[in-house]
């Protein structure tokens, strides 16, 4: 009985079993990605990021070009947007992410807005569809994860330099704008692959909840990624069990479950002062 | 060789001088002061020479070439660290990066490298918070770590900026007794500091003020005058508070406050 109602729905539906693969692939590229998101307090600018692909995605769409194309033009144009902006001007970066932000969401929908045909795609867009992944799509899912992998271990001192102190990157001979971008690129490969399975919304909510959740308690940064990772994963399973049980979008499930999770461990962290010695501050 | 060689060096931000006219060199073995009120321009400088700001004007030379040229000889502490709080990282994680530049991306750490975390924090008294979480460390103790990290980095020109902020007496005894057998070990090292005392022990001292009030050896600069130009007060500690001696332009009193 138990069997049936945690096991079953994947090895009887094909679909079901695809989205669970694609889904713990989003949570590893996403517990790592998110764990320096997190730690860096970049999680507006991958908000910015999630958003900002929209136009690209919809004007791919508008011209019959794979969407993933439009969403990587779409989040390249929000980086170098917002290095320009932050050069060129006396505003702060998060100023300049805020109205690139608003800007890009607003010319996605003004693009969606002027076809009919449209309206479906952005719910896609925003909520993803990965009930409907394809083992091809999960080919593409397994690469790009692999590269952030590769990339968060070849970069893994900077990064943690980063975190630590940009000064401190900067005398140790890491270039911080150097490792900032490449964080920045990797948020935006994140994005780009997973909007698709959980959607430009939900993939937010992917890149922090988990990371968020794993900050609470975790004392290194390798055992924050791997634990991120972990919470993904079982939201992803949990998420998409509560759809099939209960017939609710798989997408905004996940992230549910992901959120809930957070909540739950900070309540218990609030509770068992052990576990909570991690995160106290002096 | 020269370990830092500054001339007609100006210092400051966004191509705005804080301080200018600077001409002066750091020799092997020698510890420089920079002291001055906030805002004096200490900083601005120590990270000038650290490779973090580019001169506004003139020229500067770090262990014979241009600042950040040699990253792993360069040891730097800052007096921000402002996402400590929340970094899930343990005491001995934080000493351990300073060993970071001597390898890059992909080298290995070694048993040598270990060797030198580990005595840098005996040294500093914090091999027993080794495992502690550095966000559960009192001030006192994460300006240890912190210091354990600059001396852990085995280099030959050691930058601190303000490293006895919110140390007690005896971690700053035990610091000024690293930094003098440092320094007799041929290491070089410059510090922005308020505390006149501890400029005092140091080789040389330059006082600060927006410009160069004065700079040679510790013994002979560190006057009343100069030191009235440089803050536009003397005082003194005594039981009660702390005593003006002396304005830059006005009488003798007493302050409240200890």
């Amino acid at each position: 009985m138990i069997l049936d109602c945690l096991v079953t729905p994947f090895t009887a539906n094909a679909f079901l079993l695809n989205a669970l693969l694609a889904g713990i692939l989003v949570s590893v590229a996403c517990g790592i990605v998110g764990t320096f998101v997190v730690l860096r307090g970049l999680a507006f600018i991958g908000d910015a990021l999630a958003h900002g692909v929209l136009p690209g995605v919809a004007i791919a769409m508008l011209l019959g070009l794979p969407g993933m194309l439009g969403a990587a033009a779409g989040a390249l144009g929000m980086i170098f947007g917002i290095g320009f902006i932050t050069r060129r001007s006396n505003l702060s970066p998060d100023t300049a992410i805020g109205l690139l932000f608003v800007g890009m969401l607003a010319l996605g929908v003004a693009i969606v807005s002027r076809s009919h045909a449209f309206s479906g795609d952005l719910v896609r867009i925003l909520f993803g569809e990965i009930l409907g992944i394809r083992p091809s799509e999960l080919a593409l899912q397994l690469a790009a994860t692999l590269v952030i992998a590769v990339l968060a271990r070849v970069c893994y001192r900077p990064f943690l330099l980063l975190c630590f102190s940009p000064e401190q990157a900067e005398v140790s001979g890491f270039p911080p704008r150097r490792y900032h971008a490449i964080m920045l690129g990797m948020i935006a490969l994140t994005v780009v692959v997973s909007f698709r399975t959980v959607g430009t919304l939900l993939v937010f909510g992917m890149l922090l909840a988990p990371a968020a959740s794993a900050a609470l308690f975790s004392r290194k940064i390798t055992t924050m990624v791997l634990s991120a990772s972990g919470i993904g994963a079982f939201s992803v399973y949990t998420g998409l069990l509560a759809s099939y049980h209960f017939d609710i979008a798989a997408g905004a499930a996940i992230t549910l479950a992901a959120s809930l999770i957070f909540f739950i461990l900070l309540t218990a962290r609030q509770l068992l002062p052990a576990a909570g010695a991690a995160g106290r501050t002096k | 060789m020269s370990i830092v060689a500054a001339q007609g060096l100006a210092v400051g931000y966004q191509g705005e001088s804080v301080v200018a006219g600077l001409d002066f060199s750091l020799e092997p073995g020698q510890v420089l002061a920079l002291v001055g009120s906030n805002g004096s321009g200490k900083s601005t400088l120590l990270k000038t020479i650290a490779g973090l700001l580019p001169p506004i004007q003139g020229s500067i030379e770090v262990l014979g070439a241009r600042p950040l040229a040699r990253p792993g000889q360069v040891a730097y502490m800052g007096q921000f660290h402002p996402s400590s709080f929340m970094l899930p990282l343990r005491a001995h994680d934080v000493v351990r990066m300073a060993r970071f530049a001597a390898h890059g991306l992909f080298g290995r750490m070694t048993a040598a490298d270990e060797r030198a975390v580990h005595e840098a924090m005996a040294v500093m008294g914090v091999l027993d918070l080794a495992q502690a979480p550095l966000n559960a460390l009192s001030g006192g103790q994460r300006q240890r770590v912190f210091l354990a990290q600059a001396f852990a980095r085995d280099a030959g020109l050691i930058l601190l900026d303000e490293p006895a902020a919110n140390l007690d007496g005896a971690s700053r005894d035990t610091y000024r007794r690293e930094i003098r057998r440092l320094a007799a070990a041929g290491r070089s090292v410059v510090i922005a500091t308020h505390d006149i005392d501890e400029a005092a022990e140091c080789d040389a001292t330059m006082l600060l003020a927006h410009r160069v009030v004065a700079y040679g050896p510790s013994a002979s600069i560190l006057t009343q005058q100069a030191l009235l130009s440089t803050f536009g007060m003397v005082g003194k500690y005594q039981e009660g508070g702390i005593v003006i001696v002396e304005r830059e332009h006005g009488h003798e009193g007493c302050e409240s406050g200890h």
